[in-house]
């Protein structure tokens, strides 16, 4: 897992390795599973909508499947340019 | 055949267009766009790896959409003052039309789905609307994925 922007100070690290249950199936399901792990998850994670995720550094939709992926991210949206 | 290129070393303007349209007879368009830093300054965050990812695929769209014969784009991470130049691009094609939409395309990409974050002072910078609905009249953007 890596975290960007105000995602990572409120999660409160940059990046972790976890083993993620199997029973998790979607973006959406990783969220209500990372949101149990600390305050600091729940506080990053409260606001959906303001959350944006990429999955092997592609963006995805909160329904798309994670079985396989090696990199999700987690992130506010963006504001290049 | 766009060039891409993520840094946190400030950039030469003219160095970079130069280089593009060097030796070139085909050239009939050079369109360049500089975004610079206002008022205060910036702190840029980014996704390296993703960052270049999507970059090189937006790139790719914009050549499929419009017959660039050469392009660059530079976006900066990192500490930056008012003033300092903070992404470039620029896009050479046998006319002029052609280089203007590119060029705009890529900006709007940019300004809605690079994942670069800034912050300024204490505060991250919040998403801008107005960018959104600038980016959303060239249809289909890569990276384009709502929320659930």
């Amino acid at each position: 897992m890596l975290y960007f922007a105000w995602v990572r100070e409120r999660v409160g690290v940059a990046e972790e390795t976890i083993d993620l249950p199997p029973a998790l199936v979607t973006v959406a399901d990783l969220l209500d599973w990372l949101a149990t792990r600390s305050p600091g998850h729940a506080a990053a994670l409260s606001d959906r909508s303001a959350v944006r995720v990429g999955v092997d550094q592609d963006f995805a939709g909160f329904d798309a499947p994670i079985a396989g992926a090696r990199e999700i991210a987690i992130f506010p949206p963006v504001t290049g340019g | 055949m766009i060039a891409v290129r993520v840094q946190a070393e400030p950039f030469d303007l003219a160095a970079e267009a130069t280089a593009l349209t060097a030796g070139r007879t085909d050239i009939g368009a050079l369109v360049t766009f500089t975004g610079l830093v206002r008022d205060h300054g910036l702190s840029l965050e980014h996704y390296p790896g993703m960052t270049e990812r999507q970059l090189c695929a937006v790139a790719d769209e914009a050549c499929a959409r419009w017959p660039v014969l050469a392009g660059t784009v530079v976006h900066r991470y990192g500490d930056l003052g008012p003033g300092d130049p903070i992404v470039f691009v620029a896009v050479a094609a046998a006319h002029r039309a052609a280089a203007f939409e590119a060029a705009s395309f890529l900006m709007d990409w940019l300004k809605t789905r690079a994942p670069f974050w800034k912050r300024a002072g204490d505060e991250w910078v919040a998403a801008n609307a107005s960018d959104d609905e600038a980016a959303a009249r060239w249809g289909g953007l890569p990276g384009d994925r709502e929320p659930g």
